[in-house]
């Protein structure tokens, strides 16, 4: 396949971006997307210039590094995958492929494709935890049963792999569906109620803070989302958050 | 040196009690005058990180990646052993710790696994109070599975990402103790050296990959949880950052390699397709619960197959052979990684292969789609001849067992293997090999300590499917944070340790010469040239199966390749930016230093072990005839190489390994 990639390149965080367009041949249908980028890279680097920078690590889909934002979708056309799981079949021969990183106030570009997003990290630090004592002093596992149902959609929640592509597709930048992942998780398992009241409130503070945006509903994150994290997440936080508040 | 494991006396089952009422307590008012560093935050690192935090130490905690939570052990999949019997089927601490020593082919130590055993149940029930969602019966109890080499169902889990879920449990850890203040956590950053006052561990030299800033940090131990080195392979399931400089680094200022060439080669990937490829992708093991192992029966089919004439679907169950059902009926396709990986390379290199380069095995799931079908019709009193819905059915169920890994094959392959089988082949995957560590997992630099697979102690020649993410949260929430403390009972008078002392600027001065050197190289050729160079010797003569002569020749060769990598390397950009290109240069530079220790290792060791086998040493005749042969006369030890300058110079020192408590025998899971 020949392509023509037109990616963003901006060399720090106080720099100037700019598009930037590159020609590029020879990618075979079974390359991952940041396999075709290897191939750039190393042209680049054979050229003497500077490959372009983006954030990968596990090309399995699940450490949620990757972050492109390509053809004015998070993680590109295909659903339900990472950038490091979409693969070049998806594209056609000829085809011109923009490629820019997650754009949100919260998430501050490093450097041409990768983001700064220690913003999520900053809304776990607040909250998103249960307070045990890491001892091995705990109670058997299966003394406090746990529904089946309960335990699926923590699970469901707690796949999230905080990548951000709910913020970058979202028009206000809103981490909610990132946030409200976090918050069921903890909200439906028994040894989470305790403080289920603080953390809430604790989280969504943090996540006003860090600049990013409200939902209205759109849908935009869930559609993106590469683990299919669902809306009701959302719904489920503002459900605990509306009743902290009247609590509190 | 002399190697003091220092393992405590009595009976094993009473040693880790008897030895944590022995030791050094640090009192609690004095923890507050302790410093501890930690490399590395996965499930060894973050655990440990948590706990010494818990308990009152200053932690400063880095990660190469931009978040804790994107260390490595997020890709685990199948599960985490722990001997809790809730199935009642017969298990037990001593069945847990015999599978171990067993399936590590008697080259690990008793008394750590003993150890890890022990402490396995203890990890689940930590894990579920931090709100760990493992997967539970409707009952609302966990549930367990069972993974390869062993008898019982043991293995709890998480659909197929358990390691993401407890790395997660780990990192919430963590985050709890980041805003107390109790962990500083640095991200981002690269352990570049190791800073030895007075023969002690007492910090570290970093690189800021963001800003490129080289910095010091002291402290009054440092506990490196920093992965494993498969990546020395180039292709391999593990993360491209994945290096082994920080145990390199450390082997440097004098800590002992141990077992270098000690590398678990997984029995289920996705085969490699092109030249193209950046990485391997694993699929668990765990899918050999429901999955059968074959190939065809008669080399015309695998040839009609490869050449796209045929498909799988087309032959009958007698045109197929299942060749571990076959050869191994008492565990099937349930044999340890090591059998199962050995034996489809057998059946491949024999001409029975079924991709286009002949490098696959079938793992096929249209028995358990029919199986479970037919269970779910009688339940709901459908009709269980009904064909198309007992197959409707019955992918349902697969789907809920291993959804995600099946989401995952069809995203890189193209195929639905819901309907065609799955491809796999053996891919490079966990290294047992680590620095040498003793009973406190302390290495033999004192102050310095290695945890989870950067260490070498609980896993011998293999690791069984299932233990890596025991040992990384055992050695992290239960081992180092009460061992660590008899080192640290002897600092809380030291008080805060400068970073202005000769060690210090003589490391970060050793530090900023490699840079430099790198960046103004001005080669010809990128970093990957000779990653990927390194990763084929090292496949080709040091993989699976091995001999005398090709790892000679592989000596020679990585020692030739490391030279012309600092003639010819160029780094692109400059050292004060984010450069990945440097970060790799300083980790491959290491890479081209272990891959000649490895290969001397795996010369060094003339018998066949776990998946290491050596071509010299096969059982002649008999039931295993053509299986690997273990020589226990002459290589019951543990290799602890001593850096010496070049690799293939160090000098070997070894641990005899007792075993009391097992009796040594050929493996055999027929």
């Amino acid at each position: 396949m020949k392509l023509t990639l037109k990616i963003w390149r901006q060399k720090n965080a106080s720099a100037k971006g700019e598009m930037v367009t590159y020609p590029i041949d020879g990618i075979d249908g079974d390359m991952s997307f940041l396999e075709m980028m290897d191939v750039l890279n190393d042209e680049l680097i054979n050229k003497g210039e500077e490959p372009v920078v983006f954030d990968h690590d596990c090309r399995e889909g699940i450490c949620g590094s990757c972050s492109m934002f390509i053809n004015g979708e998070a993680h590109g056309p295909d659903r339900l995958v990472t950038t490091c799981q979409l693969h070049m079949r998806k594209f056609k021969d000829g085809e011109t492929i923009t490629i820019e990183p997650f754009r949100a106030a919260g998430f501050p570009v490093v450097k041409d494709l990768m983001v700064d997003r220690s913003s999520f990290d900053r809304i776990q630090h607040a909250g998103g935890f249960i307070s045990i004592n890491t001892s091995g002093n705990t109670v058997d596992a299966n003394a406090t049963p746990i529904e089946k149902e309960n335990a699926d959609d923590a699970f469901a929640a707690a796949t999230c792999i905080g990548c951000g592509a709910c913020v970058a597709s979202c028009k206000n930048s809103s981490a909610m569906l990132f946030v409200g992942a976090k918050v069921s998780q903890f909200a439906l398992l028994p040894q989470g109620e305790v403080e289920a009241t603080n953390r809430v409130l604790n989280m969504v503070k943090q996540m006003d803070e860090e600049g990013f945006g409200n939902c209205t509903n759109t849908g935009a994150c869930e559609v993106e989302c590469p683990k299919g994290i669902s809306l009701e997440n959302i719904a489920r936080m503002n459900r605990e958050y509306l009743a902290a508040s009247l609590k509190g | 040196m002399a190697l003091d494991s220092k393992i405590p006396q009595g009976p094993l089952a009473d040693k880790w009690t008897n030895h944590k009422n022995e030791i050094n307590l640090v009192n609690p008012a004095n923890k507050r005058l302790i410093d501890v560093i930690v490399v590395g935050t996965g499930l060894a690192g973050g655990s440990a990180a948590a706990t010494l935090a818990e308990l009152g130490y200053n932690v400063k905690a880095f990660c190469f990646q931009d978040s804790p939570r994107r260390a490595h052990s997020i890709a685990a999949q199948g599960g985490i052993n722990a001997a809790k019997n809730y199935q009642g089927d017969g298990d037990s601490t001593y069945r847990l710790f015999y599978d171990t020593v067993k399936g590590g082919d008697y080259r690990s130590r008793e008394a750590n696994v003993y150890r890890l055993a022990e402490v396995s149940a203890n990890i689940i029930d930590q894990c579920v109070a931090q709100g760990v969602p493992f997967a539970r019966d409707y009952g609302g109890l966990l549930d367990n599975r069972s993974f390869g080499g062993v008898l019982v169902s043991r293995t709890f889990y998480a659909k197929g990402q358990t390691g993401q879920q407890l790395l997660l449990g780990a990192y919430s850890a963590m985050n709890r103790q980041i805003g107390r203040g109790k962990i500083k956590m640095y991200n981002r950053h690269e352990m570049l050296d190791v800073v030895k006052v007075n023969g002690k561990a007492r910090g570290i030299i970093t690189r800021n990959l963001v800003t490129g800033e080289i910095e010091r940090h002291s402290a009054h131990a440092v506990v490196l949880g920093t992965g494993g080195y498969g990546n020395v392979f180039y292709l391999s399931t593990n993360a491209m950052g994945s290096n082994v400089t920080a145990a390199w680094k450390a082997h440097k200022r004098g800590a002992y390699f141990a077992n270098p060439c000690y590398t678990q080669i997984h029995p289920t990937c996705i085969p490699v397709s092109g030249d193209h490829q950046s990485k391997l992708t694993l699929m668990s093991e765990s899918l050999r619960n429901d999955g059968r192992i074959w190939v065809p029966a008669k080399k015309e089919d695998a040839i009609a197959i490869r050449e796209g004439r045929k498909k799988p679907t087309e032959l009958t169950e007698e045109e197929r052979d299942y060749y571990l059902e076959r050869r191994y009926p008492a565990f099937g396709n349930l044999v340890p990684r090591d059998v199962a990986s050995r034996a489809a390379k057998e059946r491949c290199d024999a001409g029975f292969g079924v991709n286009k380069t002949g490098e696959a095995v079938y793992l096929d799931f249209a028995s358990a789609i029919e199986r479970y079908g037919k269970e779910e019709a009688y339940v709901k009193g459908l009709n269980a001849d009904d064909k198309a819905l007992v197959t409707e059915l019955g992918a349902a169920v697969v789907k809920n067992k291993y959804g995600n890994l099946f989401q995952m094959y069809e995203k890189i392959v193209d195929q639905n293997p819901y309907k065609t089988p799955m491809m796999i082949y053996p891919a490079v995957h966990y290294t047992m090999g680590g620095l040498w560590v003793d009973y406190n997992l302390q290495t033999n630099v004192e102050g310095l300590y290695a945890i989870g697979e950067a260490n070498f102690s609980d896993h011998g020649a293999n690791r069984l499917g299932a233990s890596a993410l025991m040992q990384g949260l055992a050695d992290g929430y239960f081992v180092l944070p009460y061992t660590i403390g008899d080192y640290l009972s002897h600092d809380i008078r030291t008080g805060p340790i400068p970073t202005d002392s000769p060690e210090f600027e003589e490391a970060e001065q050793n530090v900023r010469k490699q840079v430099d050197a790198l960046i103004n190289n001005n080669g010809t050729k990128a970093v990957d040239y000779f990653h990927k160079k390194l990763g084929k010797i090292m496949w080709n003569k040091c993989g699976m199966s091995r001999n005398a002569t090709d790892l000679r020749s592989a000596i020679d060769e990585i020692s030739a390749l490391r030279d012309e990598f600092y003639k010819e390397v160029r780094v692109p950009g400059t050292q004060n930016e984010f450069n990945e290109e440097l970060a790799k240069a300083l980790r491959v530079a290491d890479f081209l230093e272990l891959g000649e220790l490895f290969a001397k290792d795996a010369l060094t060791r003339n018998e066949s072990a776990g998946g290491h086998f050596r071509e010299e040493s096969v059982e002649e005749g008999g039931a295993q005839a053509g299986e690997a042969k273990r020589d226990d006369e002459n290589f019951t030890f543990v290799s602890a190489w001593e850096y010496t300058g070049v690799p293939k110079d160090a000098i070997l020192h070894k641990e005899q390994l007792e075993f009391e408590n097992i009796e040594l025998k050929q493996r055999s899971y027929k």
